[in-house]
């Protein structure tokens, strides 16, 4: 603030930042909705073009013509736009970091509307559906601060029930290793999985209790579709999973066909050594997320669709 | 050729089907997912609409009220028909629908529902919810609409909806659990093979 400015004069400046901010994720967030990020669609081209099963080759074609009359007629391309929930990695010197909780709701209350979104809320023991998309805690934010950064990068995702239902975490005993893990994903994408409207991208939590591996897995669904874990055993797990559960055959819809998930992603954090966590996260084929990235001067940049503009 | 059924459809009209075909649906489709099955079956209340030779869709679809107080069809895609799986035997009973639209395949009891009723049960493709919606021609009737927007049960005039693929028929064949053994019995080879490559603990 320049020695000039006046107290009321910083306030307007500071509502018109938040104001801005919130017409943008507002409309990132309805966009998300309508129109699947790059890498996505990329995949599911790949799929397609390689598909040879003839009902897996129809689905295939009804997802192509969707995708290009949601894209044509601006709507959201899954009625189940999810429940709304945003992973920000936020720099601790972000000058509006106090503000983004309430602009992230507003931003889910505006592209309910304008999108729209359809109202996915509902209150707990009340039983009510909110009509507004919101309750408590609801969009659900996820937090992680990043101590000399001043910009926050923001992970928009929708949980739609379908690609939610097959969620599942277990705490194994070391003497089940890895190949504890490697059972417990295939048993969940094979009970489960099958209904969550594959092509799946697979995400892994491999961590040291239920709810470390459970949100690992999630933030694993929020990395690109064909990037690696760094570590070089994590790395060889997720191509062994991928190519072994593209080998059951899932196809799209569970209906059989050449492949079964877009990829598996592992996220992993050290371990208690009596418990491996494990957890399963299944992103459907119509994986709606968006990263943009927002930068201490408001000005962003956006990550995952190249075709957003605000 | 393409194999289009009318509402109300009728027990021949469904017989010749199998697993595996692909059919169309032209007639009334009727939005009716877990709380309206929930509110039949377990607390006896009377649906407020007649599914007598009808099709219904486990679908909460996006509408939008227009001005003039009708409503729009944004978007409209299936959901995971296995929650139903606890009242649809008797929801067919009951109500004598014909066509149950979801996605997914369901289970053991609604498969007997299907058989001892002459009715199936068939697959939209999941997603694929502007397509679907292209495929309504008009909302005629929203009922229970204290239940939000996804779990209303909104009437839909529907014209070549589809496509549909039979997961149940009427004799019985139920395609997503025939998939499923498939995939159960190539677990155990595929994991023994990638297991002795993960032996990270030693």
């Amino acid at each position: 603030m320049s020695a000039a400015a006046s107290i009321p004069e910083a306030a307007a400046s500071l509502d018109r930042d938040v104001a801005r901010l919130t017409d943008l994720l507002s409309k990132f967030t309805a966009y998300i909705g309508k129109r699947l990020p790059a890498d996505v669609s990329h995949k599911l081209g790949e799929l397609r073009s390689q598909e040879v099963n003839f009902l897996a080759k129809e689905v295939y074609e009804s997802m192509r013509q969707n995708q290009e009359a949601a894209d044509r007629l601006d709507r959201p391309s899954c009625q189940d736009t999810g429940v709304i929930q945003y992973f920000l990695t936020a720099g601790a010197k972000f000058p509006l970091l106090g503000e983004l909780e309430q602009i992230l709701r507003d931003a889910t209350l505006n592209a309910t509307k304008d999108g729209p979104l359809r109202h996915n809320a509902v209150e707990t023991f009340e039983e009510k559906n909110t009509g507004t998309n919101t309750g408590s805690r609801i969009p659900w934010l996820d937090w992680e601060i990043v101590p000399g950064d001043d910009g926050v990068t923001i992970d928009v995702y929708m949980a739609g029930g379908g690609c939610t239902l097959p969620g599942a975490a277990k705490v194994l005993m070391p003497g089940q290793g890895y190949e504890g893990v490697a059972e417990f994903v295939f048993d969940v994408i094979t009970s489960r999985g099958v209904n969550a409207c594959p092509p799946l991208l697979v995400g892994v939590g491999v961590s040291t209790s239920a709810e470390t591996a459970a949100r690992l897995s999630k933030k694993a669904i929020l990395r690109p579709v064909g990037s690696h874990h760094p570590n070089e055993k994590a790395a060889l797990m997720e191509e062994l999973l991928a190519e072994g559960l593209n080998e059951l055959g899932l196809g799209p819809q569970g209906l059989t066909g050449n492949a079964s998930v877009m990829g598996v992603n592992i996220e992993s954090s050290a371990r208690h050594p009596s418990t491996i966590g494990v957890a399963v996260s299944t992103g459907c084929w119509a994986h709606r997320r968006g990263r943009i990235r927002i930068n201490a001067d408001l000005s962003h940049e956006v990550i995952s669709h190249p075709g957003f503009h605000a | 050729m393409k194999k289009t059924l009318t509402t109300p459809i009728k027990d021949e009209d469904l017989e010749s089907l199998e697993a595996g075909d692909v059919v169309y649906l032209t007639g009334t489709l009727v939005t009716c997912r877990d709380v309206a099955h929930r509110r039949l079956i377990e607390l006896g209340r009377e649906l407020p609409v007649d599914l007598k030779g009808g099709a219904i869709f486990h679908a909460g679809p996006i509408v939008r009220e227009k001005p003039d107080g009708n409503y729009e069809m944004v978007s409209i895609g299936p959901t995971t028909s296995m929650r139903m799986e606890k009242f649809e035997k008797d929801f067919i009973r009951r109500t004598g629908v014909k066509l149950i639209v979801g996605k997914g395949g369901m289970g053991a009891e609604t498969q007997e529902g299907c058989v001892e009723n002459k009715a199936v049960h068939a697959i939209f493709p999941g997603g694929c919810a502007v397509l679907a919606a292209t495929k309504v021609e008009k909302i005629e009737g929203a009922e229970w609409k204290d239940l939000g927007m996804p779990e209303t049960l909104w009437v839909n005039k529907v014209k070549d909806f589809g496509p549909l693929i039979i997961s149940i028929d009427t004799k019985g064949r139920n395609l997503i659990e025939e998939n499923k053994a498939v995939f159960n019995a190539k677990k155990k080879p595929i994991l023994e093979r990638i297991n002795a490559r993960i032996r990270f603990i030693k």
